[in-house]
Parts: structure tokens; C-alpha cells; sequence
């Protein structure tokens, strides 16, 4: 009876929260109608709580209650504080495209830097055009995933992004989220499609202006890699201390395509990243690799589902945890080969390290194959470092930190190899460095 | 002033006494062997002198340069000049033996407020020592130790030893598993670090190795101690005899 009286109440204050931000969500007509109907969805199941099996380890409905009202949109003062930390994310040479408490920011982007082939417009200008209704529907699909329904019935802005055939982009595309408001969410949505035989990187990064807390994100991103494509997709969380960050991406890769994907989460109190990979084209290559970085009581989730769709796809996926204080890791991995699949090729490796003895990982490697001829492997491994390797380089005159940080960096440093742009990979390390600097 | 004076040491693992109320002096310039028998304890007393954390020192005392070692960290002993030749290195997957060389040094020095080596010198020192020792450069830029051989991970030890510089020297079978060329090298590297203010302590099983190092001092070490000490002839003894003689009371 109790629940029942609590979810309606929750209930309640999710219908306000869309009732309030109505008249702020761009698109009419048939995109108000998806918009009511991923609403609706979301209203049926609510947050996800730890009864959902995708969701058991991240019980969002204990873990945050409740979503926040929405993010104003950003004021003068706002873009001033959001363009310093753009300015601090910013990796080299990329061109940025900001969005600034969930709104577009055309004036803190690299529009005119933008390459030959390479077209950008915002989800609001895609949504209130009626003749990108098509694709309009697109950017909102859904899952069956209430984060997701959410997103779609709230989202104010995004990027929608589309590479012509054979374009070969030679600047990384760098999406910054920057959050400048308090006690609020924002809502944005992307939309990324590679044409057949493009080749880019994409580097999306989260993060907030000085003096930002307890915000709360919901980003999702839609990617379609085209037949002989590929794309290098990588995403930096390095949100506020006690924000919370929940991303989605559903991503289909064409024949003979390849996606290379990289997560990495540093900070934030409660982060999920969830991939959603379909291997939609025969032979088509996937690289998912992520290293998290979880200190105080941050709660980290990477949920990776890859769907074997077709024959002869190959998946490598490689993801590392690091756990100190009270930290929690949550890594689920499923890999899903469909009937007919047949010479599938898919390897799930996870480890965490955990650097104390409150910090806590939880991994869930999942199989589920329904064809003959397939060779699909997992392995996990969950430890502290090693303390005859820690003695050993003591014993040479290194401080126990400076051995644990080295011994971290080892350990991270698989995943992180696997970034095939240079200064993105030097981006990722440098954080990386960051973080272990703070444990000195 | 001995450099290490080890004064009736008991110690062990747990409830476990390995060592038995140890003697030893070392003076700067000496050579000291340790002979004994497996499980006598001489790796035990080369961890507990280089600072390995999970032993128990019930009584006794360690001094190195007149400073009471047991109080103080690994990391503190090998900046004071300590080194242990590990008997086992270990390997560490992802650390360059270039890397690891570095941070040990500039760490070393960082202790001793001396100024990190640059760049190039740090450089052109290590492939100097690496090129006396008979390691190829390209195993320095592999992972520390991984896949090395044997004999590889010893030279290694060796390697580090003679750009550490250190003032005591501790080598826990150095011996084991170096093929006759690999121990002339090794010995060779040795020998070329001893010197008036460096002391060694080799802990060896055979007397190969203290013919290419000449010891001033050889010790019997059983049942956690040291049962007799003497000139280098105490090694051919040993190597007649056996062990024996010495494993009734001191
Ligand atoms: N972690 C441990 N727990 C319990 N006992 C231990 C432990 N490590 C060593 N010992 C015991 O302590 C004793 C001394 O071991 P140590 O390794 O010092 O011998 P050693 O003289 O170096 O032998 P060797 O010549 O075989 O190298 C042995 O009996 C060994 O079993
Ligand atoms: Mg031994």
C-alpha cells in the first residue's frame, strides 16, 4: 500500500515535470505526439529500480529519488561561466560544439571551423522543421529503457550530426556537455550518422562550470555507422562531484564497418553509461574499451550490450575499474549473437582493482547465443594490486604512492592503448594522471 | 662505525620465529657470504633488513649509518642506501624497465634532495650500464622483468644496483639460474661496483660465485642464525663438510 502511494506521488511529480517544461521543448505535431507517447512509457515504469534486471545494480530510484525540474535556459552570465571550462576540456585540434545546460551554444562552438562534408545542425532546429520529420523520429526512437523514453519526451537541444560518403574528417569532433545550474537536469539528444565510407572521432566530454553541484544529466545519442565506415566514439564524464550522469547510446554498425568505443568516467557521485552496439553488417569490427575511476562514494556503471546480429562480426571489449574509498564499480556486459550469427568472434575482458577495503565492484558478464558456430569469451578478474610488486618497487626507493600510481597506470594502460588518435589518447591518459595526482 | 649492525634479532611470520637472535656486522669496504641451508633464513633477514612489510620483530635491533632501520620505510631504507638483490624479482606487466629505472631514481635522489638526472644523461647512463651487463636496449623498453629469463632478471637486478649506487648491497642468490657466462658478467658488474664505502652481502649456496667475488667475510647461517664465521676458507669447508657440523646449538 505504501509503495503504491509513493510511486503515485512519484508518478505525480513526473507528470509536472513534463506539464512544466512543455512550452521549452522544441517540435510540434507529430513530434509532440512521440514526445507524449515516450512520456507516457516512461511514466508506466518510472525510474528503474533494482527489480529491472538491466538496472539491478544501479537502483536509480533509491539511488536518486527523484529527477530534478529543468535547467533554465542558460543566460549571458551562464555562457560566460560555461565558456571557461569548454576552454579547460577542450582537446587539441578538435572542433567543439557546445551545449550548455542542455541548449545548443552557437557562439561558444567552432560552426565555421566545421570541415567540407561534415554537417551540423541543432536537435531544436531538426525538431521545429517540419520537413525533417523523417529523421526527427528518428533521433527520438526509443528502447525499451525508461532513461531513455524519458530522454526522448525531454530533450531540449542536441547535435545532429551527419558525415557524407567517403568523407575522411580529419579534426576530431568534440561535443562538450557543460552543466552551470544547480539542482536541476537537462535533456539533450544527439544524432550522429557516418555515410558510407566516412571515417571520423568523435569526443563527447561532460562537464560543469565552477561552483555546479547537484545537477543531474540525461544524454542520449543515436549513431548509425555506415557500410565500410568507421567511427572512433569516445566520452569523457568528468562531471561535478555530486552530479549525476546517466548516458545512453544506440549504435548500429554497417557492413564491413568498424566503431571504435571508449568510456571513461572520473568523477560525478552517480554515473551510468549505457552502449547499446548492434553489428548490423556482415563483417563488420567493433573496439569497445573503458576505464573508470572511482573514488569517495561514487557510484560508476558501464552497462555494454553487443548485438551479433549477422555473421562474421567481430567484438573486443576491454573495460578496468579503479576503486578506492567507498567507491562502487558496476560493469555489465552482455553479448547477444541472434540465430544465423554464425562465425561470430566475441571477447569480454573486465578487471577492477580495488584500493580499499569499503571499495566494492560488481561484474555481470552475460552470454546469450543462439547460433552454432561462434567463439565468444569472458573473463573477469577483481583484486587489489599486488603487494609483493609494491614491496619490489618500494624497495628501489619509490613511495607506496608512487608504486600504487604507477601499478594503477598499468593497469589502465590496455584500454587506453586502444584509442588510435594520438591526442585523444594523450586527453584520456592526461585525466588519468589527474586523478591519480589527488590520491598523492 | 659499522655501516649494518645487526644485533640479536628474533623475527619471524605470525607465530612463525625464523630468525634466532642474529649477529652480524658489516663494515664499509667488506664483503660479507651468507652460506646456509634452504629455509635457514637468509631471505627472511634480507626482507626484514630492506623493510617487507608482514614480519614480526619481537627483539632485537638493525642499524644502518648508527639509524635505527626498523623504523623506517622501504622506500626511507633505499633512499638511505640500502639495496636488495631479490632472489625472485618480480615481473610488472605495463612498467617499462626504462620507466621503472627513472621514477626509482628520481625518487632516490628526490629524498636526497639531489636533482633528478636530465634526460639525456639519465639516457646515456643506463645504456652505458646495460651495455657492460650485456643487455639488449630492446628489453629495457619491455615491461619490467616480463618474460625475461632467469638469467635476464638477474642482470636486471644488477643493472639497477649499479645506477642506484646504493651503500649496501644485498644478493640474494645472484647465482641462481645464471648460465657461466651470464655469472662472469654479473660477478664483473659486481666487483666493479665495490668500494670503500660500499658493503655487500652476498647470501650464496656455492662457492663458483666467491671465487669471482673474493668475500673478506664468510658466514654459516642455520636455524635463524649465524653459527660460524670465518675467512673465505670457510667456504671450501662448507663445501667438504656440509652443513651438518652446524646445525646443533651455537
Ligand atoms: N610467508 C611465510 N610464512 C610462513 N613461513 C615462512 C614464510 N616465508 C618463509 N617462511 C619460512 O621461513 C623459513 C626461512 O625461509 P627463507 O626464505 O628465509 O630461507 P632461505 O634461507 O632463504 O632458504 P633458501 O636457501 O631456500 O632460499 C623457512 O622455513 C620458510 O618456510
Ligand atoms: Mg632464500
Amino acid at each position: 500500500m505504501k509503495q503504491i502511494v509513493a510511486k503515485a506521488a512519484a508518478g505525480r511529480a513526473m507528470g509536472n515535470l513534463f506539464a512544466a517544461a512543455h512550452g521549452r521543448l522544441p517540435g510540434s505535431g507529430p513530434v509532440a505526439h512521440i514526445r507524449a507517447r515516450a512520456f507516457e512509457a516512461y511514466e508506466r515504469a518510472g525510474l528503474p529500480h533494482r527489480r529491472i534486471e538491466a538496472w539491478k545494480y544501479t537502483d536509480l530510484r533509491a539511488l536518486i529519488g527523484e529527477v530534478l525540474p529543468l535547467a533554465p535556459r542558460p543566460d549571458a552570465a551562464a555562457l560566460v561561466r560555461a565558456a571557461r571550462s569548454v576552454k579547460q576540456a577542450a582537446a587539441d585540434q578538435a572542433v567543439k560544439l557546445v551545449l550548455v545546460d542542455g541548449i545548443f551554444a552557437p557562439e561558444l562552438s567552432d560552426v565555421g571551423r566545421l570541415e567540407n562534408g561534415v554537417d551540423v545542425r541543432s536537435l531544436r532546429e531538426v525538431l521545429e522543421n517540419s520537413a525533417d520529420s523523417a529523421i526527427a523520429a528518428l533521433v527520438l526512437s526509443t528502447t525499451t529503457d525508461a532513461v531513455i523514453s524519458l530522454n526522448a519526451a525531454m530533450a531540449t537541444d542536441g547535435l545532429v550530426i551527419s558525415i557524407a560518403e567517403g568523407r575522411a574528417v580529419k579534426r576530431p569532433i568534440q561535443i562538450v556537455h557543460v552543466a552551470t545550474g544547480s539542482l536541476v537536469s537537462t535533456f539533450t539528444r544527439s544524432y550522429l550518422q557516418l555515410g558510407q565510407g566516412a571515417h571520423a572521432a568523435v569526443l563527447e566530454s561532460f562537464v560543469s562550470a565552477e561552483g555546479t553541484s547537484a545537477y543531474q544529466t540525461n544524454d542520449a545519442t543515436i549513431v548509425l555507422v555506415g557500410d565500410e565506415a568507421s567511427l572512433s566514439h569516445i566520452r569523457l564524464a568528468a562531471d561535478a562531484a555530486d552530479a549525476v550522469n546517466i548516458s545512453s547510446g544506440i549504435i548500429a554498425v554497417g557492413a564491413g564497418a568498424r566503431l571504435d568505443l571508449f568510456s571513461m568516467t572520473c568523477s560525478g557521485s552517480i554515473s551510468r553509461y549505457q552502449g547499446f552496439v548492434t553489428l548490423a553488417g556482415e563483417g563488420s569490427e567493433l573496439s569497445a574499451n573503458g576505464v573508470n575511476l572511482i573514488r569517495h562514494k561514487q557510484h560508476v556503471d558501464t552497462t555494454i550490450v553487443v548485438d551479433h546480429a549477422v555473421p562474421h562480426c567481430t567484438s573486443r571489449e576491454k573495460f578496468r575499474a579503479v576503486v578506492d574509498d567507498c567507491g562502487r564499480s558496476v560493469f555489465q556486459g552482455r553479448i547477444v549473437v541472434r540465430p544465423g550469427a554464425q562465425k561470430t568472434d566475441a571477447t569480454l575482458t573486465t578487471r577492477a582493482l580495488l584500493l580499499s577495503d569499503e571499495a566494492e565492484a560488481d561484474n555481470k558478464p552475460e552470454l546469450e547465443i543462439f547460433a552454432e558456430d561462434v567463439t565468444c569469451r569472458h573473463g573477469s578478474t577483481l583484486g587489489a594490486l599486488d603487494g609483493a610488486l609494491v614491496f619490489y618497487m618500494r624497495a628501489r626507493g619509490l613511495s607506496e604512492k608512487d608504486a600504487q600510481a604507477l601499478l594503477i597506470k598499468a593497469f589502465l594502460g590496455e584500454p587506453i592503448e586502444e584509442i588510435a588518435t594520438e591526442n585523444l589518447r594523450d586527453l584520456v591518459s592526461a585525466q588519468a594522471e589527474h586523478w591519480l595526482l589527488a590520491r598523492r | 662505525m659499522a655501516l649494518l649492525e645487526v644485533r640479536d634479532l628474533h623475527a619471524g611470520i605470525e607465530d612463525c620465529e625464523i630468525l634466532r637472535g642474529l649477529d652480524l656486522t658489516v663494515n664499509a669496504g667488506e664483503v660479507h657470504a651468507i652460506m646456509g641451508p634452504n629455509g635457514s633464513g637468509k631471505s627472511t633477514l634480507s626482507h626484514i633488513i630492506s623493510g617487507k612489510p608482514g614480519y614480526r620483530v619481537s627483539t632485537g635491533r638493525i642499524l644502518f649509518k648508527d639509524e635505527d632501520l626498523l623504523a623506517m620505510e622501504a622506500d626511507e631504507r633505499a633512499a638511505k642506501g640500502v639495496f636488495l638483490a631479490f632472489q625472485y624479482p618480480v615481473e610488472i606487466p605495463g612498467v617499462t624497465t626504462m620507466n621503472f629505472l627513472r621514477a626509482a631514481l628520481n625518487a632516490q635522489r628526490g629524498a636526497r634532495a639531489q636533482k633528478e638526472f636530465s634526460t639525456p644523461d639519465f639516457l646515456k647512463r643506463v645504456r652505458e650500464v646495460a651495455k657492460s651487463l650485456n643487455i639488449p636496449e630492446g628489453v629495457l623498453k619491455r615491461g619490467l622483468n616480463v618474460g625475461f629469463s632467469g638469467g635476464e632478471k638477474k642482470r636486471n637486478e644488477i643493472l639497477q644496483m649499479a645506477l642506484l649506487e646504493p651503500s649496501l648491497c644485498i644478493l640474494d642468490e645472484i647465482d641462481s639460474g645464471l648460465d657461466i657466462d651470464a655469472l662472469r658478467i654479473v660477478a664483473d658488474g659486481i666487483n666493479a661496483l665495490r668500494s670503500p664505502e660500499r658493503a655487500m652481502i652476498v647470501i650464496t649456496h656455492y662457492r663458483r660465485l666467491l671465487d669471482y667475488i673474493e668475500p673478506d667475510v664468510v658466514h654459516v647461517m642455520s636455524k635463524g642464525q649465524v653459527r660460524k664465521s670465518g675467512g673465505k676458507e670457510l667456504a671450501l669447508e662448507l663445501e667438504a663438510c656440509g652443513y651438518a657440523q652446524f646445525e646443533g646449538a651455537a
